[in-house]
């Protein structure tokens, strides 16, 4: 099961919060392109490896936290806050 | 070799010693007419009837590591055509339709078991929404049926009716939808593509797959490049992966979907019963074992195992309609890849490069569909344009507004 | 009662001066307290425990642990009985009630057993290759026939009886399986102060331990075992945890383990459950689960008598049952002779060592010193006997015969795999050991290490030491201080010598490799042929390591043959991932108490036992109870709702609406991000007023609606619909957390703060007037349609909202959750002079449907504003949440279905949701279908039955006169397409 680092309240277990998808896409501004909202709302890497993503720590303090794990092996790098800029190993990790 | 009783009995009289190999070990030629990328059970229907329907049989199958080892070896078995939205519920009745006679039309017993596909509802508004869904397919000539409390005991009898959470009303079956055994079906195409000439190639992984002028040409591979004029994808699963290959992008995302099977006992259900309200489904393998499952472990992974949160709340699930199945043990665990598209329906269809196809974002749907995937995709990759029945499984759907979303919930896979 | 003729005299570690009965098959026995019922069984000189898989061949135990693929039995009877139960774990009680299975009629007389008559027919995979003629025979005969003579055991058909609990622990070090490395573990890891959890599958220590003949720290390792216990269980950082299967190693060191905590033990006592499933979260792990003994691989090597030379030593030295009086031994390596020198010192006799190896080792001619019959190069060929082992003819390792010894039992030990069972679910793949001829751990991948047997390090002496240093190292890569390393526990260093592996020996007939699943050296050799030559295709081809010992003790042979046969080495060939569980564990204990009524929790609202009081009848709504109607007398469901909505029409009712999602907005800022979030505009709205909002996922489709009110400038509340409150919530978070850090705004959910009651019809000001009039003016001048007022009702904060979902004159009151059954109750006697009447979601469903007021039903994820009829309130002067994918051209396309109401024409009949719409009955087929039904009413306003649907071309087709078909019950009635207002579609009841 997986821990998660929550920046706010510490490790805690995967069941405590809501996977809630890509973190790497950004919301475009109010009047970009039709185009740049569908990439943002469809298109993903989908990464075998290192990907960023939010789990919303929905029973616990209800904050979007951001995680980089590695969808191969389900290690957590690192987590954050929306805003942090998080970085990414570059190779996989351990198992 | 044809297989029948017969030649099981000659066999056993003379020692066995006549079975020959199901489908042949070859080395990969230079060049192929069509190079399918994926040795699983979509890859091996479509190179099947590639070659019986449309005789294209210079065709090799690719698999990165033995056949039959991805999600066609990684399921619940269960095949079923009861899709409400018009494009799913005729595409897989037309897979339904290939279950009925693909034994005999391939020559090897996958065990096609029509014990009738279960699914509960508990309230009115979800016996309503599961009627629209079962009246659609009446229309489209597929058996549907409402089953009352009384029907449902007599059919599953350690159903419980007096002390769940959710009380059960009634029913939806498919009595034509039942179970397969998987790994036959793997086997089966590939033992009649192979008699036909294709060349099944495993260990054989693709690592680029090559393009020049807007058309592709071939495949590097870890046994060296391969030319083709036609080249498949047919890896769900990874088919982020490989389309990145060709600078493919995709409304996918890959999430792991687990599956049980408890130890082997004597038969004790005899159909396929799903929970949805619960996130559980079982039905008993011909060989005793429970199988059952429920909803994705709901994070992007790739890693074939999944965690205990969605372990416990599958089998409480089970515990909750089905408490006489406490004591059963599970047996083993395991976890599948889902190509999850973002509207839950597949892709078969074209791509911007010329004679490179694609085949993927089966989410949940894919064992059933196996047959019809490779029916079409053969008729797409053979006449360079889909089939009626795969019109609507392009990829620029979602640039048009033209989703196919049975479960109404939108690009958010993972959502329950 | 038979007696226990193969009880040894003395020794043990069973309780002598305490008998327990017990019966198998009917018949009744005795064993002792601490026995298994295997080794009661034995004690007792029963054998035959069991039949196998395919060919129904009578089989014996031939493990003393969790790994038996034969003796599995059901225990217990009822809604307790439990299938394939293994007899070599399962602890006797009193009482203690098991059968054999997978025989009929009797375990002695098999009729199945004809099955291995037909033994050359029935290989590998032989059912994929015929039964294929006709088609049409395969459900209702061959599949009929092939599932009843499958299965193993029969499960219950009732309900489980027994509890199951959940329960965590965390801890710095786990140290997994407690025999001599384990112990060793545990010790120096609990002696540094660390948080150490210490866990074994059996219900004793010591493992595979001779308890008398082994010696550690000089002590007879019994003694030693005791006392480590001892120790351990006087520390407060060591928890011990015995019964408890460690079965899954799952991401992130987190554990599952099972501890069967009534299951030696007829039934559990009241208020405990029967077993307890743990998550444990440690840092460390140290993995001492040992190794498992193989089999060997001849003719016949599955009669009752044969089994594992440790097996053998097992029961005789713990269980004091002697296997046979004459225990012939048959192995390739040393092992095997410490079991024969123990059954010497015993008094039993082994009339002959076979040892594969041509060399005499140390231990071979130790033992031929002590006047032991050893024969150097012989291998079994065949055990002959008739349900139990009475003679092994052996040969030697060209094949050629070496005569025969009578004896009915053979020990046999074809070498020892390391377990790597658990390291190997971490994703390490383990590494093949020539020299051990075993697989050993891969190198870990996670916060793991391995000691002892389970390392491949299989001398008593090293188990010792490599345990003892491996809970030191553990303790110190947790990060907790260790200390010195202190001296570990020792033993006499015994070299463990040479072992020399034939895979298969010589010969043509049935020689198992996995004996549940009746998988035989031929088989594998057949699934080569016909090329199934990945591992794990031949494992699926013959169902080789599917059976429910989970190939504990075929693997290895298997994977062995199988590289024989292919002509490369077994690493060439592979191994296959172990994955979880460890060992088989019941369904039960996953589900935990989330079983029955209390799968989910049950949400009731504030007002519940006034709608008890009522006669309700309640209906789930999620998890939420909500009153679905309230009959009278006599009444029948139906004739409640007519009556129901009827009159809140012609007077007033009451209806509980707590259940509505509800979120207190605060800020700012709290109207642009409202105006982000709705299709419609919120920035005008004036404090003091609602307005319903519709708001779009970020592809555009309808997500949810509701009245939302401003209560002051910077407070705004929410109203989300019941289904969706937990959905909405998050997706705020998201746009205030994520997408617009910058807005100052601040909400929490209040559904369970708030619970109100809405109150509906033309009389709802009257009684309003006289439950609140002291608190508030309802006037319709202070209150106006949309108006929201927050008053003060006897020291709570109570609102009142002028809204409406009926289309009458209606408002809805909060109250703080506390004061829900006073409000409830003030309302309904006020009420009472005015003709009210509580009324359930039927009732609310008839009316809102009446009104053409969307709800649940018609929100399914693909509909679009505009398909509801809403399209004009997605404001074009502000970007909103959906807005750019929302303009798609298949979403704003020409023939999507759109909201409209239907009507029945005739006067017989019903409507029924989920039927489709075509324009005539003579082309029923899918293309015909031109819409659904999403919501029906036996509408009283209207006097017939309505209904709320979505149909190509929307309103265009009003007038239309079509069919609702519902081929599910072969019925279809002709309906007239309308405006969805059937009621008042001006909408002026809702005013003054």
């Amino acid at each position: 099961m997986h821990q998660i680092n929550c920046p706010w309240c510490g490790k805690r277990d995967e069941a405590e919060f809501q996977y809630q998808g890509d973190a790497s896409v950004t919301r475009p501004k109010p009047n970009a392109s039709e185009e740049a909202f569908f990439n943002y709302v469809y298109m993903r890497e989908n990464p075998k490896g290192w990907h960023t993503e939010w789990w919303h720590h929905v029973s616990g303090c209800r904050q979007w936290v951001k995680v980089v794990r590695n969808t191969a092996t389900h290690e957590v790098h690192t987590t954050g806050k929306p805003h942090d800029k998080l970085s990414k190993p570059k190779a996989g990790g351990r198992k | 070799m044809r297989y029948s009783a017969l030649s099981v009995l000659w066999q056993g009289l003379t020692g066995h010693k006549g079975w020959t190999r199901q489908w042949r070990d070859p080395e990969p030629k230079k060049e192929y007419d069509v190079i399918i990328i994926g040795g699983g059970g979509h890859g091996l229907s479509t190179a099947y009837y590639l070659a019986k329907l449309h005789g294209i049989t210079n065709v090799a199958v690719l698999e990165k590591g033995w056949i039959g080892g991805g999600n066609v070896g990684r399921n619940t078995t269960i095949v079923r055509s009861n899709y409400m939205l018009g494009p799913n519920t005729h595409f897989y009745e037309k897979s339904m339709k290939l279950w009925e006679g693909l034994e005999q039309d391939f020559n090897f017993n996958a065990m096609v078991s029509q014990r009738g596909v279960i699914n509960l509802f508990h309230s009115d508004p979800q016996r309503d929404a599961f009627a629209r869904r079962g009246n659609a397919m009446r229309m489209a000539g597929i058996d549907a049926e409402l089953l009352t409390p009384a029907q449902l005991k007599k059919m599953v009898p350690i159903l419980d009716f007096e002390n769940a959470r959710f009380p059960i009303q009634g029913g939806l079956i498919q009595r034509r939808g039942g179970t397969v055994r998987h790994d036959a079906v793997a086997w089966g195409y590939a033992r009649g593509a192979d008699s036909r000439g294709v060349d099944i190639i495993q260990n054989c992984e693709v690592k680029n797959i090559l393009r020049s002028g807007g058309r592709v040409t071939g495949v590097e591979t870890s046994r060296g490049t391969i030319k083709a004029k036609k080249v498949a994808m047919c890896v769900a699963g990874h088919t982020s992966q490989v389309a990145a290959m060709a600078g493919i992008k995709l409304p996918i995302e890959s999430h792991v979907l687990q599956a049980f099977v408890s130890e082997g006992i004597k038969p004790l259900i005899d159909t396929v019963v799903t929970f949805g309200a619960g996130h559980f489904y079982i039905s008993q393998s011909d060989k005793g074992g429970l199988v059952y499952g429920g909803d994705l472990d709901g994070y992007n992974s790739y890693a074939q195992r999944g965690n205990l949160p969605m372990m416990e709340h599958v089998m409480a699930g089970g515990m909750a309609v089905m408490p006489a199945i406490g004591r059963v043990r599970m047996l083993r665990h395991w976890g599948g890849i889902m190509d999850m598209s973002f509207d839950g329906s597949p892709f078969i269809c074209k791509t911007d490069t010329k004679g490179l196809y694609l085949n993927g974002g089966w989410c949940y749907g894919g064992f059933k569909a196996a047959p019809a995937s490779g029916w079409c995709y053969a008729h797409t990759i053979a006449n360079d344009a889909p089939h009626p029945l795969n019109e609507a499984f392009t990829v620029d759907r979602f640039k048009k507004g033209r989703m196919l979303d049975e479960k109404g919930v939108g690009p958010n896979p993972w959502i329950q | 009662m038979t007696t226990q003729q193969n009880r040894l005299p003395k020794g043990g570690q069973i309780n002598r001066s305490k008998s327990v009965k017990f019966s198998f098959d009917g018949k009744s026995y005795s064993g002792f307290e601490g026995d298994t019922l295997a080794s009661a069984l034995l004690a007792n000189n029963v054998a035959l425990m069991g039949r196998s898989f395919k060919y129904h061949r009578p089989r014996g135990c031939m493990t003393a642990g969790s790994e038996e693929p034969n003796a599995i039995v059901e225990m217990r009877t009822g809604a307790r009985r439990e299938p394939n139960t293994r007899a070599t774990i399962a602890e006797l009680y009193d009482g203690l009630e098991a059968s054999s299975q997978n025989r009929s009629p009797s375990l002695k007389f098999d009729i199945q057993s004809v099955n291995q008559l037909l033994g050359p027919f029935l290989t590998a995979g032989f059912y994929y290759k015929t039964f294929m003629w006709p088609a049409s025979f395969w459900e209702p005969i061959y599949e009929k026939i092939i599932r009843r003579s499958a299965g193993l055991g029969r499960a219950a058909t009732e309900a489980d009886p027994d509890t199951y609990e959940h329960a965590h622990d965390h801890c710095d070090v786990m140290v997994v399986g407690a025999g001599p490395a384990g112990l060793a573990a545990a010790l120096s890891a609990g002696k540094t102060g660390a948080r150490v959890i210490f866990v074994e599958e059996q219900s004793f220590a010591g493992g595979n331990l001779c308890f008398e003949r082994d010696k550690i720290d000089g002590k007879p390792a019994g003694k030693w075992v005791a006392g480590a216990m001892a120790q351990l269980r006087k520390m407060d950082n060591v928890k011990v945890m015995m019964r408890t299967c460690l079965f899954g190693y799952y991401d992130h060191n987190v554990m599952a383990a099972l501890e069967r905590i009534n299951d030696h033990v007829a039934v559990p006592p009241e208020h405990e459950p029967r077993q307890k499933m743990w998550t444990l979260r440690t840092k460390e792990v140290v993995v001492a689960c040992g190794s498992q003994e193989r089999p060997m691989v001849f003719d016949n090597n599955d009669m009752p008598g044969v089994m594992l030379s440790t097996a053998v030593r097992r029961f005789v030295d713990r269980f004091a049952a002697a296997p046979g009086k004459k225990i012939a031994i048959c192995t390739n390596n040393d092992d095997a002779y410490e079991t024969a020198a123990l059954l010497k010192e015993k008094g039993i006799e082994v009339p002959v060592i076979c040892d594969v190896r041509e060399e005499a080792s140390v231990a071979a001619t130790q033992a031929m010193k002590n006047g032991l019959r050893v024969e150097l190069g012989v291998l079994p060929a065949r055990v002959h006997g008739w349900h139990r082992v009475s003679s092994l003819s052996m040969q030697r390792l060209d094949g050629s015969a070496f005569g025969s010894v009578d004896c009915n039992c053979v020990a046999v030990s074809g070498g020892h795999s390391a377990d790597v069972h658990l390291a190997s679910q971490t994703g390490a793949m383990p590494v093949w050991n020539e020299k051990l001829q075993s697989f050993v751990p891969g190198k870990p991948t996670r916060a793991e290490r391995s000691a002892g047997a389970s390392n491949g390090s299989f001398a008593l002496a090293d188990c010792l030491s490599e345990g003892h240093a491996a809970g030191h190292e553990a303790v110190k890569a947790a990060g907790v201080k260790a200390g010195k390393l202190s001296a570990a526990p020792k033993a006499e260093k015994v070299p463990f010598g040479s072992i020399k592996s034939v895979w298969r020996c010589p010969g043509d007939g049935k020689a198992f490799v996995d004996f549940q699943n009746d998988v035989t050296a031929k088989d594998i050799k057949l699934a080569e042929q016909e090329g199934y030559v990945s591992v794990e295709h031949t494992k699926r081809y013959t169902t080789l390591g599917m059976a429910t010992d989970q190939g504990k003790t075929s693997n290895i042979n298997g994977l062995a043959i199988l590289a024989e046969a292919r002509g490369l080495s077994i690493p060439e060939v592979g191994t296959t991932r172990f994955r979880p569980p460890y060992s088989p564990v019941a369904i039960g204990a996953f589900a935990g108490h989330e079983r029955g009524k209390t799968f989910q929790p049950v949400r009731r609202t504030a007002m519940h036992r006034c709608h008890e009081k009522l006669g309700a009848v309640f209906v789930e709504a999620g998890q939420w109870l909500r009153p679905q109607y309230y009959p009278k007398p006599g009444e029948d469901i139906m004739e409640a709702i007519w009556r129901e909505s009827d009159q809140v029409r012609k007077t007033v009712g009451m209806c509980d609406v707590s259940t509505l999602g509800k979120i207190e907005i605060f800020g700012d800022d709290a109207g642009e991000f409202l105006n982000r979030l709705y299709i419609n505009g919120w920035k005008m709205l004036a404090p003091g007023k609602a307005r319903y909002g519709l708001m779009l996922r970020e592809d555009g489709y309808v997500f949810d609606d509701g009245t939302t009110s401003r209560l002051a400038n910077d407070h705004f509340l929410m109203t989300t619909t019941t289904a969706n409150a937990a959905r909405v919530l998050a997706h705020m978070e998201h746009g205030s957390q994520v997408l617009w850090p910058e807005l100052d705004v601040h909400f929490c959910s209040a559904t369970e703060q708030w619970c109100g009651v809405a109150v509906a019809g033309p009389n709802s000001r009257k009684v309003l007037e006289d439950a609140f009039g002291d608190h508030v003016d309802v006037s319709d001048e202070s209150l106006p349609f949309m108006g929201i007022k927050e008053f003060n009702w006897n020291g709570a904060t109570a609102r009142i909202f002028r809204i409406s979902f009926s289309g009458e004159r209606a408002f809805e009151v909060n109250v703080p959750w506390r004061y829900g059954e006073a409000m409830w109750n003030a309302i309904y006697d006020a009420g009472q002079n005015h003709g009210l009447i509580p009324y359930g979601t039927e009732a609310l469903g008839v009316l809102r449907i009446e009104k053409g007021h969307v709800a649940g039903n018609e929100l399914d994820g693909r509909t679009t504003a505009d398909d509801m009829g809403l399209g004009k309130m997605m404001s074009t002067k502000k970007h909103f949440i959906g807005q750019p994918m929302a303009g798609r051209e298949g979403m704003v396309a020409e023939g999507r279905a759109k909201l409209v109401g239907i009507k029945l024409t005739q006067g017989s009949g019903r409507l029924r949701g989920g039927a489709h719409i075509v324009e005539s009955l003579n082309d029923t087929s899918s293309a015909a279908s031109l819409g659904w039904v999403t919501s029906v009413a036996d509408s009283p306003a209207t006097g017939t039955w309505i209904a709320l649907g979505y149909m190509k071309g929307g309103m265009s087709n009003k007038g239309k006169k079509m069919y609702a078909h519902y081929p599910l019950r072969n019925e279809a009635v002709e309906v007239e397409i309308c405006s969805p207002h059937f009621f008042d579609p001006k909408g002026e009841r809702h005013y003054g």
